[in-house]
């Protein structure tokens, strides 16, 4: 059977593979397969590809949209039958599943096999233990030419519970080497673009990504959205096609700071094309700051919480003492021997949980001027659990005693203590 | 294409795909299941001739061949007695009966009674049951249709409430008015722990083992036996000569030295039939006109595709940023003895490394770091430490407490097979110091 794969850069193999694997329609085939690899390495993009060219009936449903069995099963029922009245394939059992599987195979009197593809077949370890065994042996319980496709991006070990279930026909699907992403990206150009021009674009997009990200499908997506940026000075006539090192220098910073905003989602595309538009003059784009999300505005008294809560979380209790009552000996004579097992360093292991008279005590060593009454002071502590910063920790049951937890980085704190000119470093035992 | 236009070389393919893709049937059985075939035969014979009552289980390993028996018994049944004509079949499976309300009606299915039962209601399980059997018996003649019932995932029906559909069949089996026969399949060695004090007193405790081939002899024959044609394949001159040319490269490729190597180290790994088959099937599909004989290379290469270890697989294709936390965590463990370690002493470790010894990895912000971490923990390459699982919710995610499900040989051998694996980060996964 002759087929064209080179639509598909790369994969070659795995859709020879699995057009001998299918063979002829008449046959009886594998009753499952599993096909893993890691994301974007083409699991999808080759099956649908096999599929539709052996022009083979099948359905694809994914495991996660359908989160339930009888969503799951009515999406396998429509998919097979084309007829999407919901009301007709209502099941949510196995046994209506089998008996409904045979009206759509006998109505449409096939003789060939039938693929079920079920993506993102990982889910499926979350529903009862039975289903996944179950949909392996669907040829054998309806006694019909079905075949079952699970793809996931886990090996099968992570499937395996131990108990009765058959080994799938095992399709591994290997990660693309750096010059296979390569040239599939380049194959995935924009029309028009010159192939030598866009290689070297995309050689140093690689760059710049691939030793943090090897996924095929953030790196079109970044490779995409920064084009326009790499042409922009070519485009204004300020450098030529050729000025490789020249264009290199351009758009280098540029696609790091993408690392920073675009692969780590703090920015959505649109934002991000908007962010860097494209100047007439093709000037470097100047990287305006983007606002950081992660600090928020407090109230006075909440931020000195906040404050008394962090060095409550990760000071040992043992040295309020030494940092908060005045007078209270050097620290040099603690200094070492207090010297620190790094295993017990809190920056490490975590926040700890405390007591809130705890950190009212800090609370009222570290504000020097007059506080607010206390009815006041607990609510900015309830506020400050509502926005997530402090974490109450134990059951509902134990009111009387509550105990929290600060949930807020190192970084998030400091600059917190900064707007109140307090040098928090100095108060916290991990860094003295 | 019709089975009529194909080569014989694709119509070889289509026998012995189907051999080796069809669970439950098998045109050679091994001796141990024509013995057992005979047992459960005459057994059933008593029920179908004579009106007799029975249950049975039928146990052993997944893959062993007790559905392949049971539909061996079948069909001899079916050829052989006088009265399979008015025998009925029920044929049950856990995976797909999954409670007694879906099995009753299952039943009554099989035993095309949904119109006499109508919409009657009974006041339990037992009165349903009873009913379907007495709508059974003919009017004329007072004697009744013989039942056999086979229960698949046997197992799994015991986990149903209060076993009531398994106490009412072997209750029925055993007060003998009914020609009934249960038949419980199951991979279960244990199965009759699991049955309730009053179903297991109704048991006839008749019980038939199968087992894996037990040499490596009997093992290798299944191998040839799968792929051996025999006479039913054709009978022209054509047909003959081409099945005598295949079934002597059968018998040469199961002479060879490394297939039988191959077989060996399969057979000690695993005494299925389903793995042999599987090594099989590839060779089997890629049969082609230019491609006319199973070779001992595609043998091996099939082989070495059903060995590869996963693991690995999903090693080789990370990132280099990932790759070296993963050294990082595996120094982590290394360093306190198995205990678990968080987020933020990986990036501790990371950060000495890099700053240290690696200029390439320097430009990564916490971030770009806990994403990647976030990417291994997808991977299930590792995992939460379970008995924090409770608390984790409370727990910011960079300290929640993680194991590495690597092991320090896994790595070794993932670092070297790495392409284009930096220098320093090899340097820094064989020693400990940073
Ligand atoms: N070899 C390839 N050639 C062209 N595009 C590819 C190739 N492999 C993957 N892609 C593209 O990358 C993206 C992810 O591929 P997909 O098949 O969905 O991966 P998976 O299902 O393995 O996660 C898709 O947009 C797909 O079109
Ligand atoms: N005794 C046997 N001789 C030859 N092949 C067998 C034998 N037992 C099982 N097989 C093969 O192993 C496969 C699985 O057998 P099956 O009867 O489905 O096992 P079980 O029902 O015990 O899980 C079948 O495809 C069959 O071809
Ligand atoms: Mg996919
Ligand atoms: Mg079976």
């Amino acid at each position: 059977m002759s087929h064209d794969s080179s639509a598909i850069p790369a994969r070659g193999k795995q859709i020879e593979q699995l057009i001998s694997i299918f063979g002829d329609p008449v046959d009886v085939t594998m009753p499952a397969l599993f096909v893993y690899g890691h994301s974007s390495c083409g699991k999808t993009i080759v099956l649908n590809h096999v599929l539709e060219k052996l022009k083979v009936p099948h359905v694809v449903v994914n495991c996660t949209e359908c989160y339930t069995n009888s969503v799951l099963f009515s999406a396998i029922l429509q998919g097979l039958s084309g007829d999407n009245d919901l009301g007709s394939w209502k099941c949510d059992n196995l046994n209506d599943l089998g008996r409904n599987l045979r009206k759509v195979y006998e109505s449409q009197s096939w003789n060939e096999t039938v693929y079920i593809v079920f993506d993102k077949a990982e889910r499926l370890r979350d529903r009862e233990v039975n289903l996944l065994p179950a949909l392996i042996n669907l040829q054998e319980l309806t006694s019909l030419n079905f075949c079952v496709i699970l793809v996931s991006e886990l090996p099968w070990e992570k499937f395996y519970n131990g108990v009765g279930i058959r080994q799938p026909f095992i399709v591994f699907f290997p990660d693309y080497t750096k010059s296979e992403l390569g040239e599939i990206l380049c194959h995935c150009r924009p029309d028009g673009v010159d192939r030598e021009f866009y290689q070297h674009y995309i050689s140093i997009v690689l760059a710049v990504f691939s030793l943090a990200c090897r996924d095929l499908r953030e790196l079109k997506h970044l490779s995409e959205l920064n084009f326009s940026t790499y042409c922009a000075p070519v485009k204004a006539g300020k450098f030529d096609e050729g000025d490789k090192h020249k264009l290199w220098k351009h758009v280098e910073p540029h696609l790091k700071e993408a690392l920073q905003q675009l692969y780590l989602r703090k920015v959505s595309s649109e934002e991000w094309m908007k962010l860097h538009d494209i100047t007439e003059s093709g000037d470097a784009t100047v990287l305006k700051p983007v606002k950081n999300s992660d600090t928020i505005e407090l109230p006075f008294y909440s931020k000195f919480l906040l404050i008394a809560a962090y060095i409550a979380s990760y000071n040992p209790a043992s040295t309020d003492k030494r940092f908060f009552v005045k007078n209270a000996g050097r620290m040099k004579k603690t200094a070492r021997s207090m010297k620190k097992d790094e295993r017990k360093n809190s920056h490490l292991r975590g926040p700890h949980a405390f007591p809130l008279d705890r950190m009212m005590a800090i609370f009222y060593s570290i504000v020097d001027s007059r506080v607010p009454p206390t009815a006041n002071i607990f609510s900015q502590i309830s506020t400050l659990v509502t926005l997530h910063l402090l974490a109450k920790i134990g059951h509902e049951d134990e009111i009387d005693c509550p105990r929290y937890k600060c949930t807020v980085s190192l970084d998030f704190i400091s600059a917190v203590a900064k707007t109140m000119n307090f040098d928090i470093v100095r108060y916290l035992f991990d860094f003295v | 294409m019709s089975k009529m236009d194909k080569t014989l070389l694709e119509n070889a393919k289509s026998i012995i795909k189907e051999r080796l893709c069809k669970s439950g049937y098998s045109h050679n059985v091994r001796a141990d299941i024509d013995i057992a075939a005979l047992d459960l035969g005459n057994l059933l014979q008593r029920t179908v001739e004579f009106g007799e009552s029975n249950s049975v289980l039928v146990v052993g390993a997944k893959g062993s061949g007790k559905s392949t028996l049971i539909n061996r018994v079948l069909e001899d049944i079916h050829n052989d007695s006088k009265n399979a004509k008015n025998l009925l079949i029920v044929k049950l499976n856990g995976y797909l009966q999954t409670d007694d309300r879906i099995a009753l009606a299952e039943i009554t299915r099989q035993l095309k009674l949904e119109n006499t039962i109508g919409d009657k209601v009974f006041g339990s399980f037992a009165e349903t049951l009873a009913f379907l059997l007495e709508a059974l018996r003919s009017g004329d003649m007072s004697k009744s249709q013989p039942i056999i019932i086979i229960l698949e995932e046997f197992d799994l029906f015991a986990q149903h409430k209060n076993q009531t559909l398994l106490y009412n069949l072997f209750d029925i089996a055993q007060a003998g008015t009914t020609p009934l026969a249960v038949i419980g399949i199951t991979c279960r060695l244990d199965v009759m722990e699991l049955l309730e004090k009053r179903v297991k007193s109704r048991f006839s405790h008749r019980q038939i083992y199968i087992c894996n081939p037990s040499t490596l002899e009997n093992y290798v024959q299944q191998f040839t036996d799968v792929l051996l044609l025999d006479k039913a394949f054709g009978k022209t001159a054509k047909h003959k000569a081409f099945v005598k040319k295949w079934n002597s490269h059968v018998e040469n490729l199961t002479k060879n030295s490394s297939v039988l190597e191959i077989l060996h180290k399969q057979f000690n790994y695993c005494k299925e039939a389903s793995p042999l088959h599987q090594i099989l099937f590839l060779p089997v599909c890629s049969l082609s006109q230019e491609h006319q004989e199973i070779t001992p290379a595609d043998i091996a290469e099939s082989s070495q595709l059903i060995f590869n270890d996963s693991k690995a697989n999903i090693l080789h294709g990370v990132s280099v940023l990932e790759l070296c936390l993963i050294i990082a965590m595996s120094h982590l463990t290394n360093i306190y003895e198995g205990e678990p370690f968080n987020f933020q002493m990986v990036y501790n470790e990371f950060l000495k490394f890099s700053q240290k010894k690696s200029h390439i990895l320097q430009n990564y912000t916490k971030p770009v770091v806990l994403k990647a971490f976030e990417h291994l923990i997808e991977l299930e390459l590792l995992k939460t430490k379970d008995h924090f699982m409770t608390h984790s919710g409370k727990l910011q995610k960079e300290y929640r407490p993680m194991i590495l499900l690597v092991d320090h040989s896994q790595l070794r051998e993932a670092v070297a097979k790495y392409p284009g694996c930096p220098t320093d980060v090899k340097q820094w996964a064989e020693s400990s110091i940073v």
